[in-house]
């Protein structure tokens, strides 16, 4: 049973106290985008196994949602982050860099 | 006006801690920016206590503010002022984007008290309760076996546990079943 | 025979006797006894039989390992069967079942089994119950079923009368296991600072090292254990459990603890179990090592047993389980058993060594005059149900040239084996070790916790240190380690310096003799629980099964309740002979918890009985009781379904609320509608994307009807929002919805739109709202005002449909929402929370004059049925879209974007082949069945009849008389007044004819008064 620290409250939390969220930063693509790309934001998910990157919320707590990056395989948490940003911070990039060099997600490395 | 009664109406039970419905309690749901100054005046004028840090409970007796997550507090006032103070409240934050409701009946409260407290809220709720790492002053978030609450500390060997109203009956049994006689674990 | 020492006994008190009874024959042990030790006391060889061939067994082991000795204890609500008798504390009343075995222990009729032993090989029930195929359900099945199953299960009636509960606890260093090695690594990492928790399955400290002895220190290791204890009970920063065992290690650090309170004091006050949930930064699993049993022919008969297990119960508690004792071995370390009984005054008739030359305590053993016979095996123990005799022969060979010993025991060891599990549980790798011939964990690939590194260590004999100076200083070095990963500076302390006996190496005997001929292998046990012999693991590997988990589940070895803690290696060391492959390329099978089983009690915990789910409950939930609700779970809310009155049905109930409420006045409990505050500047734009309405232009003092979609475009929930001042709406969700949608709000305000100024707040519970609906509706309320001076107007003209205002009725503050769901005047009703029940009462007792009656969920279901209103859940299953249901109106085209609009334009959304909503009435006015398909002409391709629709409601309406439904049919609403067939599941096929939904009040003038 995981533990994430969630960024708002600082709690490190048990996963009774979370809610899984799925595949973070995703891009919505609402009326006027093309079939392909408002079907790929509905149904397309990454399934890696390595690093990750999802969305939880604090559920039974503070209530507010944020982001992990962690490792599918080993379990390691790279570090959690607040959910505004389309992005994950520099500093989660280089603790995964740190650990998984080379690592790539999506657009992102 | 007919007289308001709380969900359990004080309901009490005697085991290796005392467990007890506290009855109504003025609370207030304030939601805004916690670094505003019209949000820490609205406060101050209400409880007289400042905006409380992540995770700080400033409450005495009755009256008090907690800390909820990183743009909502908990403001406790006595359950009869609880009108007044709310609308002093709105007016004192006039034009910021805040939202302060009334919550009072919406919630149920009860205190755990005796030396074995911990353990008994240590049974229902996936937290690190020994001394060093919870006091008073403090307020947690979590679960209570399967429903959501808070808690805070009123002194060393008193919590008072905060939980929907509707759930009222589910806590209080199950507090009762984790505070049953013969079941101190012996860490705290 | 096995009885009671004169002396010895470390863990008896023989001035305390206790009482019990095994098969209802009443015997006596002392306190401190384990129920082994007290039967094998009683001269109780033979305490059970096994699952398969129902073979004699006796007890085989000292503790959690034991396979044989399972037995049902206690009685009526207190009775459970499969308790290991070897980790049963003896307490005075104790009573006790054997298992397996039918009429009884002494005479049983599936012993035949063993006489067909031969035809029932490992893939027997595969093999043979496939054919002829109509015999599997008649013949087959029920024989299996009556075969089946492991012990008796309590009594269908019988319920659990203890209580259970969790406890979470954080510690930095737990320490799994209260030996010598436990303690020393508790005490090496405590002196950091670090907090320990210290958990040691049985009642005492210390282990097996008292049983084996040496000294520590230059002092008896018996006294070194105590002041250790003594010591460790004195640190503030160490927790000590005794009784409490390490069940499973998880990931980031969590493990479960079975604390067992009140198994050995039956009846005393508090929880009978207790499960620890426990996050350890660091963890030291020192739960030492099992001995292992020997592969000779006969190695099952009661009288057999490890010889540490020997030792244990000479020691421990003074029992002498033979007189005549023969100790067969391929390792030093039997030979303690040997001297330990020699000196006890037992018969040891000769040391069996499966070596060519045995080691520095060989000289020990003779000099005793215990008569030692290197490089012999035991070619086969004699004997039913107690050893007889034994036949020696010479290891190497197949088994000839015997000679035969009379003997009523015998002690084995095939060396031992670290417990791994806890290393293991949690991914933990192992590496075999091939001076010792067994698997110990590989420090360089522990289990990886939530910072990326290991956060397991293993320690002592569980890290394969088998001598006591070995294990003292192995578990000093890992509790400073534990100390140090968990984040604290270990004390530079020296270790205790524990004694070091010289002994040669013990030699890897997986068969006796070497080249046992196939009689003796189809005697040779493996799994004593599941009856798993040398023969069959060899025909598992000839017959194709080459991996170690494929020949588990074929042959069963290893898969009873013990997990195979006895037979593991051994079996794989027969599998991998066979397939001429080597131990470690075969590879152990899978470790998964709990270690042994856990309690389903300590599992469930707190959460039983009137607590085992949680049950909401509304501000008038009691009035309900009391008045006849029948409940209907909402969610985890409890709603009355119906009110029943003494003589009536709930379907005459039902029937009677539903005209009442037409003709006279119903009053509904509401409360648990979900009830969201959205404010802020950008709040009507935010409410613009989550429901597909309009509810930005939404005017002050108005309802308005809304429906959200989720991205998808699949209706998620509905209800009526009203506009409470310029920057706040009040938006009601259905009752299962209030959470979900609060949350789906949350997302979308953190997640997307994280710069819009909005706040949400849930105030469902703040209110409770009572639906006063029917004719005299306003008659009623305006009762109150008269009686009370309630200032509220509620004149059509003053609170029109789909208006709300705020003031006083009667003496209540409340607001009133003027909306209808069941096409009655209807006023819905929010009053605090802590008034409501004074609230429901003042309507009640007004109501009295006008027919006042409250009405449950059913009768608000066909209400609105009679009104062609939709319900989500029923007209909706997540694969519904608005369009389905003919809602057309309520999708803004106004708006640019909202939850769903993309979807809609998706080709399948678009589909004019979707079915859509119409109403059902079937040609005789009888009920349609709820979830009914309709069916087309002709069939798809698996030769069903094509389906064209489905019932998604059906009631019947005593308003109308007959029943009435709602469906979803292809093409429906163009094909109103044709007849579609609905075959039900009772072989019947109802007939219905499609029309409009709405069956009542089509120009909806009743709520318009």
């Amino acid at each position: 049973m995981l533990i994430l620290n969630c960024p708002y409250c600082g709690v490190d939390a048990e996963e009774t106290e979370l809610a899984a969220g799925g595949e973070a930063h995703l891009k919505r693509f609402g009326p006027g985008s093309s079939d392909d790309e408002f079907h790929d934001y509905l149904f397309m998910r990454e399934n890696p196994k390595g690093v990750h990157f999802e969305r939880w919320r604090h559920a039974n707590g503070c209530g507010k949602w944020f982001h992990a990056a962690r490792c599918t395989n080993t379990l390691e948490v790279f570090g959690t982050y607040t959910a505004q940003t389309s992005e994950p911070p520099q500093d989660i990039k280089d603790a995964i860099a740190a650990k998984r060099p080379g690592w790539t997600w999506r657009e992102f490395s | 006006m007919s007289e308001p009664i709380s969900a359990l109406n004080h309901a009490s039970y005697d085991g290796i801690a005392n467990v007890r419905e506290c009855g109504l309690q003025g609370m207030i749901t304030l939601r805004g920016d916690l670094s505003d100054k019209s949000l820490a005046k609205a406060v101050k004028d209400a409880t007289g206590q400042n905006v409380p840090g992540q995770r700080e409970a400033l409450v005495s007796g009755d009256t008090g503010v907690c800390w909820m997550s990183p743009d909502e507090l908990l403001v406790l006032v006595p359950y009869a002022e609880v009108e007044t103070k709310l609308a002093a409240m709105v007016k004192a934050l006039g034009k910021t984007h805040t939202l302060a409701v009334n919550v009072s009946d919406a919630r149920a409260v009860f205190t755990i008290s005796g030396a074995s407290a911990r353990e008994v809220l240590g049974k229902v709720a996936p937290v690190d309760l020994s001394s060093e790492a919870f006091q008073p002053g403090q307020i947690r978030r979590s679960r209570l076996a399967q429903v959501a609450g808070a808690f805070w500390m009123d002194d060393a060997e008193t919590f008072r546990v905060v939980c929907f109203r509707s759930a009222a009956d589910y806590v209080f049994k199950l507090l009762k079943v984790a505070a049953q006689p013969g079941s101190e674990v012996g860490v705290y | 025979m096995s009885t009671r020492l004169a002396k010895q006994g470390r863990l008896i008190d023989r001035s305390k006797k206790v009482t019990f009874t095994f098969n209802g024959t009443s015997m006596q042990g002392y306190e401190g006894d384990t129920l082994a030790s007290a039967l094998l006391a009683n001269d109780q060889m033979m305490v059970g039989r096994s699952f398969k061939y129902h073979r004699p067994r006796g007890v085989v082991a000292s503790g959690a390992e034991e396979p044989n000795a399972l037995v049902g204890l206690g009685q009526g609500n207190r009775f459970e069967p499969n308790q290991r008798a070897t980790t049963t504390e003896l307490f005075n009343g104790l009573t006790a079942i054997s298992q397996n075995h039918w009429p009884s222990l002494e005479h049983d009729i599936g012993a035949v089994n063993t006489a067909f032993a031969r035809f029932l090989p490992a893939g027997f029930y595969y093999k043979t119950f496939i054919h002829p195929k109509p015999f599997w359900k008649h013949v087959y099945e029920p024989f299996i079923r009556q075969s089946a199953g492991l012990g008796k299960a309590p009594d269908k009636d019988s319920r659990d009368a203890d209580t259970y509960e969790h406890f979470y606890a954080f510690t930095d260093v737990l320490v799994i296991g209260g030996g010598v090695a436990g303690l020393q690594a508790a005490k090496a990492a405590a002196a950091s600072g670090a907090k320990v928790l210290l958990i040691e399955q049985s009642a005492y400290w210390g282990g097996r090292a008292p049983v084996d002895g040496g000294t520590v220190n230059d002092e008896p290791v018996d006294k070194f254990v105590e002041q250790l204890v003594s010591e460790l009970e004195t640190m503030d920063n160490v927790s000590m459990r005794s009784r409490c065992m390490g069940a499973g290690v998880y990931d980031h650090g969590y493990v479960l603890g079975y604390e067992r309170l009140t198994d050995h004091t039956p009846g005393v006050q508090g929880p009978r179990h207790r499960l620890w949930r426990i996050r350890a930064k660091q963890i030291v699993t020192a739960t030492g090592a099992i001995e292992r049993p020997l592969s000779f022919a006969g190695n099952d008969v009661p009288g057999v047993m490890l010889a540490s297990a020997m030792r244990d119960y000479a020691v421990n508690w003074g029992v002498n389980p033979g007189e005549r004792v023969i100790v067969a071995t391929n390792n030093d370390d039997a030979y303690r058993t040997a001297i330990t009984l020699k000196q006890a005054g037992v018969d040891v008739l000769r040391i069996v060594d499966a070596r060519a030359t045995a080691g520095p305590l060989a000289e020990e053993a003779r000099q005793l005059g215990i008569r030692v016979d290197p490089g012999k095996a035991i070619a086969k123990v004699k004997g039913g149900k107690r050893v007889k005799k034994v036949a020696i022969c010479n290891q190497e060979g197949v088994g000839g040239a015997r000679e035969e010993v009379e003997a009523d025991a015998v002690a084995m060891s095939g060396g031992w084996s670290p417990v791994v599990h806890m290393w293991s549980h949690c991914g933990g790798k192992l590496t075999w070790d091939d001076a010792n011939a067994f698997f110990r964990p590989d420090p360089s690939r522990p289990p990886l916790g939530a910072n990326g590194e290991g956060f397991v260590l293993a320690a002592g004999a569980s890290n394969g240190a088998l001598v006591l100076g070995d294990v003292l200083t192995d578990a000093h070095a890992v509790g400073k380690a534990a100390a140090k990963a968990a984040g604290f500076k270990p004390k530079n302390i020296k270790a205790p310096v524990g004694e070091t006996t010289a002994e040669a190496p013990m030699e890897a005997v997986w068969l006796m003799p070497a080249n046992a001929e196939i009689q003796l292998r189809m005697k040779s046990w493996l799994d004593f629980q599941n009856d798993v012999k040398v023969s069959d693991v060899q025909l598992a590997a000839r017959e194709g099964y080459e991996s170690v988990e494929h020949t588990k589940r074929y042959t069963t070895l290893g898969m009873a309740t013990d997990q195979g803690k006895l037979s593991n290696i051994n079996g794989l060391a027969i599998l991998a002979d066979a397939l001429e492959s080597e131990i470690p390329k075969v590879g152990t099978t899978t470790f998964r918890p709990p270690y042994t089983p856990i309690s389903m009690g300590a599992i469930g915990g707190e959460a039983r009985g009137e607590v085992f789910q949680p049950i909401r409950q509304t501000p008038m939930h009691n009035w309900h009781d009391r008045n006849g609700a029948d409940w209907e779970p909402v969610g985890h809310w409890r709603r009355t379904y119906a009110y029943v009155r003494p003589g009536e049905s709930v379907h005459d109930a039902v029937n009677r609320e539903v005209k009442n409420t037409r003709d006279n006045l119903g009053l509904l409990d509401a409360s648990t509608l979900g009830k969201l505050i959205v404010k802020g500047p950008d709040a009507g734009k935010f409410l613009d994307i989550m429901y597909t309405n309009m509810m930005s232009t939404l005017i002050v003092g108005k309802c308005r009807y809304g429906l959200m979609c989720s991205e998808n475009g699949f209706l998620i929930d509905d209800g009526v929002v009203a506009r409470i001042d310029k920057d706040t709406w009040l938006c009601h969700t259905t009752t299962g919805g209030a959470e979900r949608i609060h949350g789906h709000m949350e997302e979308w305000l953190q997640t997307e739109w994280w710069d819009w100024k909005v706040y949400v707040a849930n105030v469902t519970e703040q209110y409770a709202q009572v639906a006063v609906v029917g004719p005299n509706a306003r008659k009623v309320l305006e009762k109150l005002n008269a009686q009370a001076g309630g200032g509220m107007d509620l004149s059509k003209e003053a609170l029109p449909f789909m208006e709300w205002r705020d003031g006083k009725i009667g003496e209540f503050d409340a607001r009133a929402y003027r909306i209808s769901f069941s096409g009655e005047l209807s006023y819905e009703i929010a009053v605090p929370a802590s008034q409501g029940q004074a609230f429901w009462d003042a309507l009640f007792e007004a109501g009295q004059e006008f027919g006042v009656m409250p009405y449950g969920t059913e009768c608000l279901h066909i209400l609105r049925a009679e009104k062609g209103f939709i319900m989500i859940g029923d007209e909706t299953d997540g694969t519904v879209i608005p369009q389905d249901l003919g809602l057309h109106w309520a999708l803004s085209k106004k708006k640019e974007d909202y939850l769903g609009k993309r979807a809609h334009s998706r080709s399948h959304m678009a589909d004019p082949e979707r079915w859509k909503l119409v109403g059902l009435e079937t040609v005789d006015g009888s009920v349609l069945p709820d979830g009914a398909y309709a069916v087309g002409e002709g069939v798809n391709a698996n030769g069903q009849r094509n389906m064209i629709g489905r019932v998604t409601s059906t009631y019947f309406s005593a308003n109308l008389g007959k029943g009435i439904a709602m469906g979803l049919i292809k093409h429906g609403p163009d094909r109103m007044g044709e007849i579609v067939e609905f075959p039900g599941t009772d072989g019947k096929t109802y007939k219905a004819k499609i029309v409009d939904p709405i069956f009542f009040d089509k120009d909806g003038e009743k709520q318009n008064v």
